[in-house]
């Protein structure tokens, strides 16, 4: 299968009276055609401001890219001028966020902002585009999409405007979506209302995902494949089945084990990671993990280890990946 | 049906089940409503709708049992600890605390019992005074009280308190923004412990937490419960946690009690249909498991709680309802010994 966006070594940072924040330190992974592609990790350990990079959308100052490439559809992303990256975003990567209400306009109804976007980005005439719009809401499960139109954002629930997101993201028939925390926010009955109907959508329409999440089960449940993110890196890299039937680090490790699971007896106690997570302005010279590594040796803390092959499709950054393998496999 | 029918008993727990179920009942919460006035109009205000946040609920807490409480948002579950805690004056129904009706005590008499209730809330970042340092946050109580009137003796106290829940002592120096999401959390179970409380109400207490940090901080909740003998009311949407840390479970939709029953006995044979979709929507971190797994979801929105259908609330959305769904308000039956479910239809 093809790829259609390609993320070679990418470097994002942010510079703060603090120091800099290394925020995406030498990332890679790629997105396939009609792909879903999950990126997880704890909070602050780069997931927004990898996807944000995508679309060229970081404040700079304090924020800029630092190094690396970025290549989607043959475009090199980093290269186009701001006209030329403005006609890629909403147009071929779309993006939903955690918090719907801030993306939509409160002041324009919900129709303009569907139409607006059809007019501006496909040139649609009024009427067309209205059409279209309705038809749009209708395919998120917006009933009586006609009358809707009328309304504004503030009329709707939370779960309501997800699905307006939703459908303004699908409007210009993008190739990519980006989801960054698409549920978060909403109860679990709406978040699987939600979440089904995006895998539904994509595999209809051939459009690719990224979702962005600390949720293992959404992950579980949606991605074909899994990024695992640590203090700004990549840390582990494989399909679903592979990150959760062979975990080859320790933290994706520590992170299966910490969650209390329905789909199993309960246990008496979690197996929580201990410490917390790094500050990103004070990275040491080794593996970010060290400091709450059950596995750590000396090496740990000198050397960064470098993502390396597990198995066919399958990486992992960790110097004891081969011979933690089948321990930590028993531990899980 | 009568107040006293309603009432569900204090049902055994697992684990250390006879303990519990011998106990005395600590918390008697009987058919409480609190209903908010929707007002309109800047110089003459006028109700044009009331909220019915809470609508009749009823439900008991023994010594040492943690009872779980979840529900989709604004279903009225912080309406409920905020009642408890006497921050909300209840439209009407009873809370007895230690055999004491709460409605019955003047200030002056509430102020002692309302040492023992204490409240964990979700938002460490803004639960906590950033103009404080932690140390004197968790102090704070214990002067306002005035228990350990003497310096010393209370910032010994603190200190204790600091490596109770896992900090390190330094950090009683520290101010909240220079902590971690986690850290802020222990800070706050700290000042809740600070006056050696009987009863503490968790609002999300871990919800806003990562998932590492998470299981660090339900740990330390668990080693206070057998420490200090606590007893819980433990608010959250994630059931997965609520199955790990509770021995009771009552699930609420739109300010009512749908089921209430025993940790296990809920989960493994959930009867009503809200309770298996809120189950059904869960997904469990094991992709084999979810390739093979139909998805049932639920149809529709929550309705608002300032216009809730007519019936049974859940009416709209149920994959069981009747015509006499729409009509007949269930009655909040015992269907099995400690299991109970307002559903007529399951
Ligand atoms: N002071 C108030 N005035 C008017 N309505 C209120 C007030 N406090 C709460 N409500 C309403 O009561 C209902 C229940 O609120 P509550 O805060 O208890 O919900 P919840 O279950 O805790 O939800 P969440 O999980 O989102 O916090 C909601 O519809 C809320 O908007
Ligand atoms: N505007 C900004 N200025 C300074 N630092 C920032 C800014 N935005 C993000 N960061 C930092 O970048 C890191 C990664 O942030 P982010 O990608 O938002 O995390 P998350 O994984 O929760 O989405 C964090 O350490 C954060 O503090
Ligand atoms: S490299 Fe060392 S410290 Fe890092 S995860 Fe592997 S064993 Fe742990
Ligand atoms: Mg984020
Ligand atoms: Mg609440």
């Amino acid at each position: 299968m093809a790829a259609i966006l390609e993320i070679e070594n990418l470097q994002t940072q942010f510079f703060t009276s603090a120091g800099t924040v290394r925020a995406v330190d030498g990332i890679t992974y790629s997105v396939n055609h009609g792909e879903t592609v999950a990126i997880v990790g704890e909070s602050g350990c780069g997931k927004s401001v990898s996807a944000l990079s995508i679309l060229r959308l970081i404040p700079d100052p304090p924020g800029r890219v630092v190094g690396g490439h970025i290549r989607f559809m043959g475009l090199d992303i980093l290269a186009l001028s701001d006209a030329e990256i403005r006609k890629v975003r909403g147009r071929r990567i779309a993006m939903v966020f955690q918090e719907p209400m801030t993306s939509l306009n409160p002041v324009l109804t919900i129709g303009r902002q569907l139409t607006e976007t059809l007019e501006h980005h496909l040139g649609m005439g009024r009427e067309a585009s209205n059409a279209r719009a309705v038809e749009l809401l209708g395919m998120v499960g917006i009933s009586d999409p006609q009358r809707r139109l009328a309304q504004y954002p503030h009329h709707l629930s939370g779960g309501m405007r997800q699905r307006v997101m939703i459908a303004m993201a699908l409007s210009c028939e993008p190739e990519l979506i980006i989801a960054d925390e698409p549920t978060t926010a909403l109860d679990v009955t709406i978040q699987a209302q939600i979440l089904e109907l995006m895998r539904d959508l994509s595999k209809r329409l051939g459009v690719a995902l990224i979702i962005i999440t600390h949720n293992l089960g959404v992950v579980a449940r949606y991605a074909d494949r899994v990024n695992v993110m640590y203090a700004g890196k990549i840390i582990e890299q494989g399909s679903a089945l592979q990150i959760y039937h062979q975990p080859s680090h320790p933290y994706t490790l520590g992170l299966l084990n910490s969650v209390p699971r329905l789909d199993r007896p309960r246990q008496a106690k979690l197996d929580p990671i201990e410490g917390q997570p790094p500050d990103l302005t004070r990275l040491g010279a080794g593996c970010a993990f060290q400091p709450r590594c059950r596995f750590a040796v000396t090496r740990c803390a000198q050397e960064i280890p470098p993502l390396e092959t597990v198995s066919e499709g399958h990486v992992s950054a960790c110097w004891r990946r081969d011979d933690l393998g089948e321990k930590m496999r028993d531990a899980s | 049906m009568s107040v006293q029918q309603a009432l569900p008993p204090g049902g055994p727990p697992r684990g250390s089940a006879e303990t519990i179920q011998k106990g005395d009942v600590l918390l008697d919460v009987r058919d409480l409503k609190m209903y908010f006035p929707v007002t309109e109009g800047i110089v003459f205000r006028r109700t044009v709708a009331v909220v019915k946040a809470v609508d009749g609920i009823s439900f008991q807490i023994r010594k040492g049992e943690t009872l779980g409480l979840v529900g989709e948002s604004g279903c009225g579950k912080t309406t409920t600890g905020r009642c408890i805690l006497q921050l909300e004056r209840p439209t009407s129904g009873e809370i007895i605390f230690e055999g004491q009706n709460l409605n019955d005590l003047d200030a002056r008499a509430l102020r002692p019992l309302r040492r023992k209730i204490q409240v964990i809330f979700q938002d460490p970042y803004s639960s906590l005074n950033p103009r404080m340092k932690t140390g004197d946050i968790v102090a704070e109580p214990m002067y306002v009280h005035g228990i350990e009137p003497d310096a010393k003796a209370r910032e010994r106290r603190v200190e204790e308190l600091f490596s109770v829940c896992g900090l390190s002592v330094k950090m009683i120096d520290r101010y909240p923004h220079e902590m971690s999401g986690g850290q802020r959390q222990r800070v706050g179970i700290a000042r809740a412990l600070s006056l050696n409380p009987e009863f503490i109400i968790c609002d999300e207490a871990v919800s806003a937490l990562d998932v590492s940090i998470q299981a660090q901080v339900i740990n330390l909740l668990e080693d206070l419960r057998e420490e200090f003998g606590l007893t819980y009311l433990f608010i959250a949407h994630d059931l997965s946690v609520v199955r790990h840390l509770c021995h009771r479970v009552a699930v609420m939709y739109l300010g009512k009690m749908v089921e209430l029953a025993d940790c296990d006995e809920l989960y493994d044979n959930p009867l009503h249909p809200y309770t298996r979709a809120l189950l059904a929507a869960v997904p469990v971190p094991d992709p084999a498991i979810e390739a093979k797994r139909e998805h049932q979801t639920v149809k529709g929105e929550v309705p608002s709680p300032m216009n809730p259908p007519s019936g049974c609330v859940f009416h709209p959305r149920c994959p069981l309802a009747v015509e006499s769904c729409g009509r007949k308000i269930p009655e909040f039956r015992e269907v099995k010994p400690g299991h109970w479910v307002a559903c007529t239809e399951t």
